[in-house]
């Protein structure tokens, strides 16, 4: 054999092994997703921080924290470790084609949710609630949590949301109307109780925060809805005016409550308030708010037909 | 910005009021939701806590599979509050000086703070790689058995940054937050 076609048949076997089955490369692929949700903030949220850290006075706790949380996050993406410990109920949004096989891809988010585990991008953060048993893999009975839609596009796109306890702990509920907090059944009273949620929350949900709203919808989808609103990026538009216009009145009347970050008093409380609604029936009217801790941690990509990352979306 | 350095003793956190910036070095012992129960439900520390602090924590942890040591790869705080049916006794009998977690504590155990010598140390919430940063050394696993974020880890510190927002004295500045943003809250809704 000559040398050049020795050299030949190594270059052939070489493309060979670094061909990856399909399976193989959405596992790549989840994993990456996984750990770039993890660790790194993502630019939208970065930009409003960034902003609210100029707001606060030199010297105070609430810079000194605000300092920290830069510090925090410059050095989660540099040593690609989870920016916080709580890596969260983990939540995955699949947008497909008609025709997609929707329980193999199931078994794949599984095996990289194991596997993304194992590298350290999740904390092993699935508990039995009834035996208290940790497994380890962050798999059980409802987790990952996981919801398909299908879409005309021809891709597939995976959205993630990373969503801790601390901030999931004060997210709230309320039934209209709320006489305690004189909240009718409109848009003034929905005010009222988003208003209320943010100062029940105070420190305890990791702020400076960011809200996803529901208006309407029964207990479960209102609750839904509400986080789905976290996949909004922060300086997007309502295309509903009224709502736009009652999220920036939100923000801004919540960032006078003098909470600030951590609760250590402050003037940024609340980084954004994403609203949207949802029909009711007569009898009820739910308005579910869904507090994410300034890691907000989300992130999303489109694989290509060769099941690599083409685009991340945030 | 103040110092707290290791061995802990009761005189020295009592000298700290509420918006101290400190940075501690020495020893931590990582302690949640399942340890604080079972302490309350009877048993002993498997650690001696006198003049300790405890650490409302559930790390991030890796082993290295050469040489079985452990690393602690993430470690913010989780929300204290949670521990507010315990740690008062927890302080009162086994003598620990320093409360680190979020969001902060109620009356019973800001009480025991004033009572026994102890304070609430805040970090930042969510700050995971900024703290674990300050981790020098994973020093002991105890109470494995209840998973590895609610085990207890006996952690080595240096210059690891908190803010007092309950001291010795019967302050706490999750009171005055709340209060002030109730009055603020009153004029907006």
């Amino acid at each position: 054999m000559t040398k050049k076609v020795a050299a030949k048949k190594v270059a052939k076997k070489k493309i060979l092994a670094k061909k990856k089955s399909p399976k193989d490369q959405t596992i790549d692929s989840l994993i990456e997703l996984i750990r770039i949700t993890s660790t790194v903030v993502p630019e939208d949220v970065q930009r409003v921080l960034r902003d609210s850290m100029k707001n606060e006075v030199k010297d105070t706790t609430a810079s000194y924290a605000m300092g920290i949380i830069k510090d925090n996050i410059d050095l989660a993406k540099i040593k690609s470790q989870p920016l916080c410990q709580d890596t969260g109920t983990v939540i995955f949004f699949v947008y497909h084609p008609p025709g997609f096989r929707q329980n193999d891809f199931k078994d794949l988010i599984k095996k990289s949710v194991t596997k993304a585990t194992q590298a350290g991008y999740l904390r092993q953060n699935s508990v039995n609630s009834l035996t208290g048993e940790n497994a380890g893999t962050n798999l059980g009975e409802g987790h990952p949590s996981i919801h398909f839609y299908e879409h005309k596009g021809k891709e597939i796109e995976v959205k993630l949301v990373l969503k801790g306890g601390g901030c999931e702990n004060v997210s709230a509920q309320y039934s209209l109307p709320d006489t305690t907090l004189g909240a009718g059944r409109d848009l003034e009273g929905v005010r009222k109780v988003v208003i209320d949620s943010v100062h029940k929350a105070q420190g305890k949900g990791c702020g400076p925060g960011a809200l996803g709203v529901c208006v309407g919808g029964d207990r479960a989808d209102s609750a839904y809805y509400a986080k789905k609103q976290l996949l909004r990026k922060l300086d997007d538009k309502n295309p509903h005016s009224e709502l736009n216009k009652l999220e920036k009145e939100i923000v801004e009347t919540c960032n006078k409550l003098g909470i600030g970050p951590m609760g250590f008093g402050g003037k940024t409380t609340l980084l954004s308030c994403k609203i949207t609604s949802a029909n009711r029936v007569p009898a009820s009217f739910f308005v579910s708010i869904s507090y994410m801790c300034w890691a907000f941690r989300r992130q999303g990509i489109v694989l290509d037909k060769n099941l690599k990352i083409k685009k991340w979306l945030y | 910005m103040k110092r707290l350095t290791y061995p802990f003793t009761a005189e020295a956190v009592r000298e700290f009021k509420v918006g101290d910036m400190v940075l501690i070095t020495g020893k931590l012992f990582t302690g949640r939701d399942a340890v604080h129960k079972h302490i309350h439900d009877g048993n002993r520390p498997p650690v001696d806590l006198k003049n300790q602090i405890i650490y409302h924590c559930g790390p991030v942890t890796l082993k290295d599979k050469k040489t079985g040591k452990w690393k602690v790869t993430a470690a913010g705080p989780t929300t204290s509050i949670r521990e507010e049916p315990y740690q008062h006794e927890v302080i009162r009998d086994y003598g620990i000086v320093g409360v680190i977690g979020k969001g902060g504590m109620g009356q019973k155990t800001l009480d025991a703070c004033k009572q026994y010598g102890c304070v609430y140390l805040h970090a930042v919430g969510g700050a995971a790689q900024v703290l674990a940063e300050k981790i020098t050394s994973v020093d002991g696993l105890y109470w494995d058995e209840f998973g590895l974020p609610e085990a207890i880890w006996e952690l080595s510190v240096v210059d690891f940054p908190v803010v007092v927002t309950m001291d010795a004295h019967g302050n706490s500045l999750h009171k005055e937050v709340e209060e002030h943003s109730k009055e603020v809250l009153k004029t907006v809704i």
